[in-house]
């Protein structure tokens, strides 16, 4: 080929001084396209691992709360996860609104975690904020740790009796979950 | 590397030439592992530990493909599957201990040889792709053995399962959507169990995959070696077969021997009983922790409690872990000191020394319940793990007077053990080296 002949010039080819060539264009294009193409096929493959319907269809759950005596609480299970609902005593309402809000970790009152007229009932997830251990004080004879609450023995953290978090790695209170009171004595959690 | 020197091969049976010019398989194996391979000629015991991992790994798909077969990924009867395996299945149990005791001792291997590197400074030019291979094949196999545990679907199962997706929700925003992306759910459940057995079966041979290109990038330069100095010519080194085949399989039947004694007197001595329980998800264990192999860096994460820089302490920790394994990626760059081995870098090899029990250290502290003294002890520790790798390394390896280096690696074999006109007369027992054969 280097022998002289003068090869005939593609236009397409050949690098116009101000720029781009059709060329360029069409590689763009192609090359979106098949990004494009690519990313319609990765989604299902990546969307496929989140919760199927049948676990997102988890329903809500009623709950009873009757039979909780002051000072008691109860362990129940809604989408797989653990529920405390708790009857808090008079002394242990009287601790949770004593404690200066602002000085929380993540400040909240008693009342903004328990429905107005209910501050006895409070109803979390007993799922630890920090790396999801159930915490402990929900059952007989559990540690309730060092505010009287709950206590997740996992790396140490410690609620107090409004499910706040006050000590330990955990960043914030446990979660207080959709309800409603249907009766004075039982929820729908959901 | 093929040095100049490297015998070729050259098949000698009508066989071989057949396959010669076709698929030269054995050419392939003869410069790789063969006579074609010239090696240092100062290699110790410590350099056996990567032929052991890769002996670990075979163990463990071997006996891992056979557990699948009588395994069963679904919650509500994998745990009664692995006691059918213990109890039912001919030589379940054997199996199945081979497989747990055999990921501990690939990890305790993977670590020696990971130390190793650090003590000669394998990791320095030019072997810094192969070093960061190393740990691309670690992290995997931590990924491995994390989801190899949660298929027992005991306690610890369960919440090692709950913790560790647990991390990733620590990002802020979209941290809560990758947890739940990854267990297929709000806790762990049937679909995690399922895609961890899945990627569980998947990941050791993409381990094998990338042990491919991390022994292709170990023969390009070739070995490192106790003295850190560059092979010079053809008096440096030896073919790897013998003697390296050799040295190999004598080191391979002393680590047989001693997983074979765990394997079949003391299974349960690196296991945690609380597995022998189903998975609650209502209840978690009292004290969760992982296998040992994790300790070190259980202990780094729990050592934030409180927020650090507007940080929450969550996520600080999480940081912190993560950066505990990625920072050893730019080891490389942080050591600037010319001199690989430790055994000419006094004050480095003290510090070297230093930082195994800082590690050590970490791994009993990660062991232990969230309390003092070990909480504080891990902040501690932890502190100077990273100051060990930020401040210290580069610091000393710009400061520090080493010792001067031999010439080549026959000259420092040579003073150690005596051989040739150079020594003098009786210089004990190590007189007399082999000649290398022909
Ligand atoms: C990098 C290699 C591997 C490592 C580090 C590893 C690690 C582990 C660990 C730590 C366990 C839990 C052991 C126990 O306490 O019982 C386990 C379980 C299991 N692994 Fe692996 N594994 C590997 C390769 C494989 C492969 C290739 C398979 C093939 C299917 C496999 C199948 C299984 C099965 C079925 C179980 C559950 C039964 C049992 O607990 O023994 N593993 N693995
Ligand atoms: S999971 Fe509760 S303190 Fe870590």
């Amino acid at each position: 080929m280097a022998s002289g002949t003068q090869l005939p010039v593609d236009d397409g080819h050949a690098l116009p001084p101000e720029g781009e060539r059709r060329r360029d264009f069409l590689h763009v294009a192609s090359a979106s396209v098949a990004a494009v193409g690519a990313g319609a096929v990765v989604w299902p493959l990546v969307n496929q691992m989140n919760p199927s319907a049948d676990v997102l269809a988890l329903a809500s759950i009623d709950l009873d709360l009757s039979a909780i005596q002051p000072g008691q609480a109860i362990k129940t299970s809604w989408r797989g996860k653990p529920v405390f609902a708790r009857h808090l005593t008079p002394a242990e309402i009287e601790a949770a609104n004593k404690v200066d809000v602002a000085s929380l970790r993540d400040p909240q009152s008693l009342a903004d975690r328990t429905k107005p007229g209910n501050a006895q009932w409070l109803i979390t997830l007993g799922v630890c904020t920090h790396l999801g251990c159930v915490p402990l004080g929900a059952g007989q004879g559990e540690s309730r740790g060092d505010f009287g609450g709950y206590f997740c023995p996992c790396h140490g953290s410690h609620y107090d009796t409004a499910g706040r978090i006050r000590k330990g790695p955990a960043p914030l209170n446990l979660n207080v979950p959709d309800y409603v009171f249907k009766t004075p004595t039982s929820v729908t959690i959901g | 590397m093929s040095f100049p020197w490297a015998r070729q091969y050259q098949p000698t049976t009508e066989f071989g030439k057949f396959m010669d010019s076709r698929l030269p398989l054995p050419r392939f194996v003869y410069g790789a592992l063969g006579a074609g391979y010239p090696t240092p000629k100062n290699l110790n015991y410590f350099y056996n530990f990567g032929v052991l991992a890769g002996v670990a790994l075979v163990i463990q798909i071997i006996t891992g493909v056979v557990l699948g077969m009588h395994y069963a990924a679904d919650t509500r009867v994998a745990f009664d599957s692995v006691e059918h395996i213990m109890r039912d299945v001919n030589g379940g149990w054997m199996l199945r201990y081979m497989h747990a005791v055999g990921a501990s001792f690939f990890f305790g291997v993977v670590y020696v040889h990971i130390f190793r590197g650090l003590y000669y400074g394998s990791y320095k030019p030019p072997r810094e792709v192969l070093w960061m291979l190393g740990l691309v094949i670690f992290l995997l196999m931590m990924a491995t053995a994390f989801m190899g545990y949660v298929l027992v679907w005991g306690q610890m199962s369960f919440w090692g399962a709950a913790v560790i997706t647990g991390l990733f929700s620590a990002l802020p925003i979209v941290g809560e959507a990758i947890q739940t992306w990854l267990l297929g759910g709000f806790s762990p459940d049937n679909a995690t169990l399922n895609r961890f057995f899945s990627l569980h079966y998947l990941l050791p041979f993409v381990i094998f995959g990338v042990i491919i290109l991390h022994v292709w990038a170990l023969h390009i330069p070739g070995s490192n070696n106790p003295t850190g100095v560059d092979v010079k010519g053809p008096q440096d080194t030896v073919p790897f077969h013998p003697y390296y085949t050799a040295k190999d399989f004598f080191g391979l039947g002393v680590y047989l021997t001693i997983f074979a004694a765990v394997v079949f007197f003391i299974p349960n001595s690196l296991g945690e009983p609380d597995n022998y329980i189903p998975a609650n998800p209502l209840s978690t264990p009292a004290h969760i922790v992982p296998e040992w192999y994790f300790w070190p860096f259980y202990a780094i994460l729990r050592a934030f409690t409180v927020d650090f820089f507007f940080i929450p302490a969550k996520l600080m920790g999480v940081l912190a872990m993560f950066a505990a394994i990625l920072l050893l990626f730019f080891l490389p760059w942080l050591d600037t000191s010319p001199v690989r081995s430790n055994a000419y870098r006094p004050l480095n090899r003290a510090l070297f020394w230093v930082f195994l029990v800082v590690c050590l250290v970490l791994g009993v502290a990660g062991g232990k319940p969230a309390e003092e003294p070990w909480v504080r002890l891990s902040q501690i520790f932890t502190a100077y793990y990273f100051a060990h790798f930020l401040i210290i390394t580069p610091l000393v390896s710009r400061f520090e007077k080493t010792l001067p280096l031999p010439s080549s690696i026959s000259e420092a074999v040579l003073a150690k053990y005596g051989n040739g006109p150079s020594s003098s007369p009786g210089t004990g027992v190590g007189g007399a080296a082999p000649q290398p054969a022909e």
